[in-house]
């Protein structure tokens, strides 16, 4: 294979480029030859191709995700928003979070293990890129049914991947989600979330400024994985041959990775760092052009002092291969020795690849000669932009008619209780999460099956300033919610993650966001996307949460069946002193159980009608951010105030499997009565904004007051204490029957 | 008292190591796994983690690291040195204890807070315990299952040299119920629970079981 030079494109013109083959359409490549007033080289489309793909340029979504911005909330603690590595936020004392939640979808369909597993070290490296320790991360996983076959495949690899990878970099697991349905079967969701921790005078971002300033490439050596992952497979519908694009998933070595954050962390001291960006999808491509067109807008590159793994790599090859556990840093020429030795102290081979310029142009050589020679701006951040047409679905308005109020509705609700906390949805996780360390590095307060995860934030880096302060987080998405009302859904997810903050005493920051969807290309799907983007903008401006970042996944579709539109949410909330944080469930005996919020009958989507009727339409329980927002108030106001002792948020499933997992948390049972007069609407409807708590009864009287003042519902219910819970007139279940059920379902499938 | 915390390349658990040890009173020494310098320290905790990635077996690189062969003729002379997790698997593959630690029987990671029993609590690292007590402390491993040949444990039974049993169920398939062991002297103990992650009421695992094992060392270096 002849090397396709510059010179040689400009020589032959007319010379058939497989821009096809790599995604691009026709119009997308005539641009090229328009900005390059010439034919682009083979390593040039390679660059295009990556760059301007769905899962790089945001290409379908992006006139949609401009109202996070424009719609946002003024936020005092937003102190880098969207468009960088990942946001970061204020939490007080000088102290700053960064957190992201990013899919990898496809490739943990095609390769479970290694798919997931590359998912966690993603992530991770662009929370590490802002200057941040990595502290903690969280998944929020989708599969098929759990009587499918295929899921006993896919699942077991994923949670080994993010097992193995996650354990071995030291960092906790501190959360997330796993659900069932059959939508997911062919396409399942792996959205991977980390939180770092920084000082906030000390943010990294990535940019190549400073002309002579050098190009590092350091971490691992490049080799073949992944080629064209980015654009073939993250951005390409599955069809029967995606056994044969097995190679294209990329292979991780987290103990590189544990290696690189202890390096750059060390780095990051020493002040030798100018810009930073962690190689992910389309991997050098990505980084040279993004750091030269945030830098000084020009940038060399010898492309035959990349470190290879694979000898036989051409240059192509090497701009889109998305090999993992690599980073590249601009580095000024007197900090060099510094850097590379800091490098070799921790193992992590580091070579100087390139020179920041100021010629506004990304220039690239192989052998001695030009093979590429663009402005980096262009492949960066001018990607085309598509303003796709949507419209609702044509079945929608008959699925909202399709309610749930004809479905029967049980007498025995006891049988209706154990069997909804055995279901697919509502059992015990611990299969799954007793796969995760979440106890390394001593600083997890809460952790699964909790609400939210809650993290001290002293003593993450030695000598820091010492804080008393916490943060909490939680990802909480519903498919079937949005697949009846996206709008909706996307606020839902919101409230429910922002309600899952909360019930730890911490108070709700800011927003990051995971958008699984189908094929953009249709238009029905893109209405989906459309509304809820929307949903999601307009709840994050009423609830003054803004977003600040994510990361969109499109194509989950297999033939014409697309997944359930299914927004994944995370929030971020900061708690003062960590020590008032309120534990999950009822922690011991003697104390008042409390409903906070009110109850309508709402089972459009909801876990009963999924379990009992394998029913899905209607509407789903209606969104009252308000409300959230005043029962957040009360619930970080009481902890603050030292009332409250434990607390639960309702969700799926309703007040009955509130009360049954508040009892497992702590093995302690409870005697409650209901406060409506329709059981089976008390139990099991899923009205929003609605938590319980248990407190010492001597300071019930001070939390009714304090709901009063906020206008919050609050019902006194009953006492924990016993064995087992009583539902006075309704049902009886001990504690050890509940947890039998409760805990058998996942081992059951899965050995 | 000054008591090192070891880090190798994939050492995880060193800030806890080093947190439960100045809760305790103590002074942890970082020490690191290229250099031929124990610090003059008293004590020795060697951490878990995934030392080298675990590459080759579990422990089998770091056994050869620069500081180990400064640590193993000091063990062997009677320097106190616990290892947890990585940190048994390590001392294992050092010979200065015996028997072997393999995939769990379940062949899955397990994180999951686990009773155990003391079974001697004469070492240097247990006497703040009762002998037969039951203390609370996380497993997270994936490869703990500790075997060995009938002989060694026979005399590891014989010698009263099982530290540590599993309480309950085990979790990984370990002969005897074997959760920890000691050397002849009872200097050097190693064990897969992580005591160094049950210290504090707020965080970690529930419980603050595994002060005794940092007030044990204390008590004996003060004494000593």
């Amino acid at each position: 294979m002849s090397l396709d030079t510059v010179k040689r494109a400009a020589q032959t013109p007319d010379e058939r480029m497989p821009f096809a083959e790599l995604g691009m359409k026709q119009d997308e490549y005539d641009r090229v030859v328009a900005i390059l007033g010439r034919r682009p080289t083979g390593s040039e489309l390679a660059i295009y191709s990556v760059m301007w793909s769905e899962h790089c340029s945001y290409k379908s979504s992006k006139v949609h995700l401009r109202q996070f911005g424009t719609k946002a909330p003024k936020s005092e603690a937003l102190l880098v928003g969207m468009g960088e590595n990942a946001g970061v936020v204020d939490i007080g004392d000088g102290w700053a979070a960064t957190f992201k939640i990013e899919s990898h979808n496809h490739p943990s369909y095609v390769e479970p293990h290694q798919g997931a597993a590359t998912g966690v070290g993603g992530i991770v490296r662009d929370i590490m890129s802002m200057g941040a320790r990595p502290v903690a991360v969280m998944d929020s996983l989708r599969f098929g049914g759990l009587d499918q076959g295929d899921t006993r495949r896919v699942l077991p690899g994923v949670v080994e991947g993010i097992s193995h990878y996650g354990n071995c970099l030291g960092l906790p697991n501190i959360g997330g989600e796993v659900v069932f349905d059959p939508c997911y079967i062919g396409n399942p969701l792996v959205n991977a979330l980390c939180v770092g921790l920084l000082r906030k005078d000390q943010i990294k971002l990535a940019t190549a400024p400073g002309p002579g300033n050098k190009v590092i490439l350091f971490g691992a050596r490049t080799g073949a994985d992944g080629i064209g992952g980015a654009s073939v497979l993250a951005s390409a519908t599955f069809e029967d041959e995606s056994q044969a694009k097995r190679p294209a998933v990329q292979v991780g070595d987290p103990f590189m990775e544990k290696l690189l954050i202890e390096c750059c962390l060390e780095l990051y001291q020493a002040d030798v760092v100018v810009g930073i960006q962690d190689l992910g999808a389309a991997g050098v491509s990505c980084a040279t052009t993004e750091l030269a067109a945030k830098g000084t807008g020009g940038m060399t590159v010898d492309l035959n002092l990349v470190p290879l793994r694979d000898p036989t790599l051409r240059p192509e090859e090497i701009l889109m291969s998305e090999s993992q556990e690599r980073m590249m840093a601009v580095v000024t020429p007197g900090d060099i020795d510094a850097f590379l030795a800091i490098c070799a102290k921790w193992d992590v081979p580091a070579t100087v690849i390139g020179e920041v310029t100021d010629t506004g142009r990304l220039v690239m050589t192989w052998d001695g000669e030009v093979i590429v020679d663009i402005p980096p701006g262009t492949a960066a951040d001018e990607g085309p932009v598509y303003e796709r047409p949507f419209h609702e679905p044509l079945g929608q308005h008959d699925l909202n008619l399709d309610t749930p109020d004809s479905l029967e509705r049980p007498s025995d609700l006891r049988t209706t209780l154990l069997q909804l906390i055995a279901s697919a949805n509502l059992s015990s996780r611990e299969w799954v999460t007793s796969q995760y360390d979440r106890y390394v590095r001593g600083n997890t307060v809460l952790a699964q099956p909790a609400d939210a995860g809650l993290l001290r934030v002293s003593e993450v880096m030695p000598g820091a300033e010492e804080t008393t302060r916490g943060i909490a987080l939680a990802t909480d998405g519903n498919g079937r919610y949005a697949k009846l009302d996206p709008y909706a859904g996307a606020q839902l997810a919101l409230s429910e993650a922002y309600r899952n903050v909360a019930v730890t005493g911490a108070t709700p920051l800011a927003v990051t966001n995971c958008l699984n969807f189908g094929s953009p290309e249709d238009p029905e799907v893109m209405w989906q996307f459309a509304e809820a983007v929307r949903g999601l903008a307009d709840a994050c401006k009423t609830l003054g949460v803004p977003v600040t970042g994510g990361n969109v996944s499109f194509y989950n579709q297999t033939g014409s069946a697309a997944i359930n539109p299914t927004p994944v949410v995370g929030v971020l909330g900061v708690i003062d002193d960590v020590a008032k944080r309120v534990r999950s469930g009822f922690p011991a005996a003697g104390l008042r159980v409390v409903l906070l919020g009110a109850t309508y009958d709402e089972f459009g989507g909801s876990e009963w009608a999924h379990v009992a009727h394998d029913h899905l339409g209607g509407l789903p329980p209606r969104v009252n951010l308000e409300a959230e927002r005043d029962l957040a108030t009360v619930l970080t106001e009481a902890s603050k105030q030292g009332l409250l002792e434990g607390s639960h948020d309702l969700s799926d499933g309703g007040l009955g499997i509130a009360l049954a997992e508040a009892c497992l948390a702590h093995g302690v049972g409870a005697t409650v009565s209901l406060p409506g007069d329709d059981a089976f609407v008390d139990l099991f409807s899923e009205s929003t904004a609605r938590a319980l708590v248990c407190l010492k009864p001597e300071h019930f009287e001070a939390l009714t007051d304090l709901c009063a003042r906020l206008d919050v519902p609050c019902y006194g219910l009953g006492e924990t204490g016993g064995d087992s819970l009583v539902v006075e007139g309704v049902l009886e279940a001990t504690v050890a029957e509940l947890r039998m059920s409760h805990e058998a379902t996942l081992p059951g499938v899965f050995g | 008292m000054r008591v090192g915390v070891v880090t190798f390349p994939g050492t995880l658990d060193d800030q806890d190591a080093a947190r439960a040890l100045r809760l305790a009173g103590a002074e942890a020494v970082p020490l690191w796994h290229a250099d031929h310098d124990l610090k003059g320290v008293d004590a020795v905790f060697l951490p878990g983690g995934f030392s080298y990635g675990d590459y080759l077996r579990c422990g089998a690189i770091s056994r050869f690291a620069p500081l180990m062969t400064e640590l193993i003729p000091a063990a062997q002379a009677g320097l106190p040195v616990l290892g947890t997790c990585n940190g048994f698997q390590i001392l294992c593959e050092a010979h200065l204890l015996p028997g072997a630690l393999v995939r769990n029987a379940g062949l899955h990671y397990v994180c999951r807070d686990q009773r155990i029993r003391v079974d001697n609590a004469s070492t240097a690292w247990t006497t703040d315990f009762a002998e037969g007590q039951e203390i609370t402390l996380p497993v997270k491993h994936g490869e703990g299952r500790y075997v060995a040949d009938a002989e060694t444990l026979a005399e590891l039974e014989a010698t009263g040299r099982v530290v540590f049993r599993y309480a309950g169920s085990n979790p990984n398939g370990s002969l005897n119920d074997i959760a920890g062991i000691t050397n002849e002297a009872g200097n050097v103990v190693g064990l897969m629970p992580h005591p160094e992650h049950a210290v504090e009421e707020l965080t970690g695992a529930p419980g603050v079981d595994g002060r005794g094992f940092f007030s044990s060392i204390v008590r004996k270096l003060v004494n000593a």
